[in-house]
């Protein structure tokens, strides 16, 4: 095939509803959100904005509605009230057509993994691949599929097992691998390290971090695991009375007298988290002034 | 519109240099990456100095082409490097599919295992089957252990909420017994036996047969799936961790439930298909509702009533038995419980298909006919 042919052949194959990079400073802004299930209230007038590139996380008792939150952005649960914007396009309300624009953008962790259990790993990789972009030559997306996995701290001859033949925490760096199959801007993780055993969880964070840094991705992470919060959040979102309380650094969070985020973070937990992100952090420096 | 990657090549200083521009993005790579697949010529440099986006498809397309050709990466911004040396530590060689054995392996291994699988398959249903008993035996010696509320609970679930839709299916299947046989005994101008068509059919045949698949379809799956997935929640092993025998508390109201029931909605349905083609007969034979009612207390032999009512409990038993079986062998994840339920319904039709023909043939070689 001649270069034109090529061209022409690929074009003819290509989606025509792919976006652009965001340029904005906010990925996600969430304004005036209201969710409930039938009595029960869960959010109220909820205000929040991500910053590009930051690790936000979410934190909040059980109950709060962290992981409606995540489902309200990522179009899985129709808000009865407010506007949420994802790289600047309205989805709530907004054409359905333009919001497919914007899941090739995004890369999402559910809890348990949700890999596609009849095929292997780097199958699993491929499928938002060829949902997005056929027109990628097919030995190009099992070069993209084994990277992935490998980057998301796999061992290589995980790409070619099934779901079922993984352990709870290879399941989840799957799930990654495939969140991050499009190379999307916007990452959001449930709960990533909940059921992993600290050493898992410890290298789970250091590899969302590194990924973070190195992929320029803005992460959207919900979790319960105060040691994640210290060691990788740029910001922390609070969730209780229905809305986000509080939104800042864990420094300014401990300045705040709400009640939730004193017991929170002041706990016997939150203090022992807070001891070892600051030993962390000691010994990181002192790497560095070594070099 | 989306704007494609591409490339241009320059002659300078350095030896042949490739210019890449546009952005390097998984969303614009295609047409660059096919090009570079087919490029002939030998390139030195691969100048990224015009390339305002990367990502690591971008990177990994760099990366592979200056591997191919030995070129080497110039004009590379911070982050290109980052994600180039990213995608490096990261390569693999690794099979997206496992191999899979030749085929003329594969088909001897795959029969091999169904044989042995079935094998085993037997052996265990007979040990369940055996388990059962011990524990029928076991509550007959100590009646207070037995689970009154939960047997009570399966006889509405299993025989009381099936009353509708058994009683519909019935009355269709009565319809069309009378009204196909009716158009075929009027060719010999018999259309009176069309009572007697009806009438010992449904008692003997079709009431039990039909009652039984569907509850098949109705009970043993949902006995199947439900304690497949307890079986899942780890729930059977709380129980037997706790003192509480699943057998005792699961298994046996269920088996019991259904062994009571199934005789009874047998007759119904009979009961049912009788009705329905009464009124057939009444609408399309001139045969009044009433006298055909009348006429089946004397066509039917009251042992055909006996063949239904004796059939019935052995077909609730082997229904129980496999679904309960097929939900107590579930393990590992939650496409076993979708596996094991399809296979108690199969099971559970087959065998009992399989018996009623035994049970037909015995029943007239007796005498019954």
């Amino acid at each position: 095939m001649s270069e034109d042919e090529i061209e022409a052949h690929v074009i003819a194959e290509a989606r025509d509803d792919i976006v652009p990079e965001f340029d904005g400073e906010f990925p996600v802004v969430i304004t005036g959100l209201r969710n409930t299930f039938g009595e029960q209230v869960v959010h109220d007038n909820l205000d929040l904005k991500v910053r590009r590139g930051e690790i936000l996380g979410v934190v909040g008792g059980s109950g709060t509605g962290k992981s409606v939150l995540m489902r309200s952005i990522i179009g899985l649960q129709i808000p009865d009230e407010g506007d949420i914007e994802v790289f600047g396009i309205e989805i709530t309300h907004g054409d359905p057509d333009e919001a497919v624009g914007v899941r090739n953008r995004w890369g999402v962790l559910f809890q348990g993994g949700a890999l596609f259990s009849t095929l292997t790993v780097g199958e699993n990789v491929e499928v938002p691949l060829k949902q997005f972009y056929p027109e990628l030559d097919p030995e190009l997306m099992h070069e993209i599929a084994r990277y992935k996995v490998v980057l998301s701290g796999l061992p290589e001859d995980a790409t070619a097992k099934f779901p079922s033949e993984l352990s709870g925490g290879m399941k989840k760096r799957a799930g990654l691998a495939r969140a991050l199959a499009l190379d999307p801007e916007l990452l959001f993780l449930d709960e990533p390290t909940a059921g992993l055993d600290p050493i898992g969880a410890a290298r789970f964070d250091e590899l969302t971090r590194e990924l973070a840094d190195t992929l320029g991705l803005t992460v959207f992470l919900i979790t319960h695991d105060l040691d994640t919060l210290y060691a990788i959040c740029d910001r922390v979102a609070v969730l209780a009375d229905h809305k986000v309380i509080a939104v800042g650094t864990i420094p300014e969070l401990l300045e705040s007298d709400h009640p939730w985020i004193q017991e929170y973070f002041n706990g016997p937990r939150g203090r022992a988290a807070q001891e070892s992100g600051e030993r962390a952090r000691s010994m990181d420096k002192q790497d560095n002034t070594g070099d | 519109m989306r704007e494609w990657a591409d490339y241009t090549i320059e002659e300078g200083d350095g030896g042949t240099r490739l210019l890449l521009h546009g952005p390097l993005l998984i969303a614009s790579i295609a047409v660059l990456d096919e090009k570079l697949r087919v490029h002939e010529g030998s390139v030195d440099q691969i100048d990224l100095s015009q390339v305002d986006h990367i990502d690591t498809v971008g990177a990994w397309t760099v990366l592979r082409f200056s591997r191919a050709s030995g070129a080497e990466i110039t004009g590379a911004s911070e982050k290109a490097r980052r994600l180039i040396e990213a995608v490096e530590g990261a390569e693999s060689s690794a099979d997206i599919e496992p191999r899979r054995p030749l085929l003329r392996f594969r088909v001897p291994e795959h029969v091999g295992k169904l044989v042995i699988e079935m094998a085993i398959g037997g052996r265990h249903m007979l040990g369940f089957v055996g388990a059962l008993f011990t524990s029928i035996g076991y509550l007959i010696r100590h009646p207070s252990q037995f689970r009154m509320k939960a047997f009570v609970r399966q006889l509405e679930l299993t025989g009381v909420t099936a009353l509708p839709i058994i009683g519909l299916m019935s009355f269709l299947i009565g319809i069309v017994v009378a009204q196909q046989g009716a158009a075929q005994l009027r060719q010999f101008g018999a259309e009176i036996y069309t009572i007697n068509l009806t009438g010992r059919l449904t008692l003997r045949e079709l009431g039990v047969l039909m009652t039984s698949i569907m509850i098949a379809g109705r009970s043993g799956s949902a006995f199947a799936a439900q304690i497949g997935t307890m079986k899942l929640t780890e729930e059977i092993d709380a129980m037997r961790t706790i003192g509480v025998s699943p057998m005792e508390a699961l298994v046996v109201p269920r088996v019991l439930a259904l062994v009571v029931m199934m005789p009874l909605l047998g007759f119904y349905s009979s009961v049912l298909g009788i009705i329905g083609g009464a009124f057939v007969a009444d609408l399309t034979l001139g045969i009044p509702f009433l006298t055909f009612l009348e006429r089946i207390k004397e066509v039917v032999p009251l042992y055909d009533v006996w063949v239904g009512t004796i059939k019935a409990p052995v077909f609730g038993l082997i229904v129980a038995v496999t679904g309960c079986y097929q939900g107590m062998q579930v393990s590992g994840n939650s496409e076993e419980v979708g596996l094991r339920t399809t296979r108690s319904v199969v099971q559970a039709i087959f065998m009992v298909i399989v018996l009623d023909a035994f049970f037909a043939v015995f029943f007239t070689e007796v005498g019954w006919a």
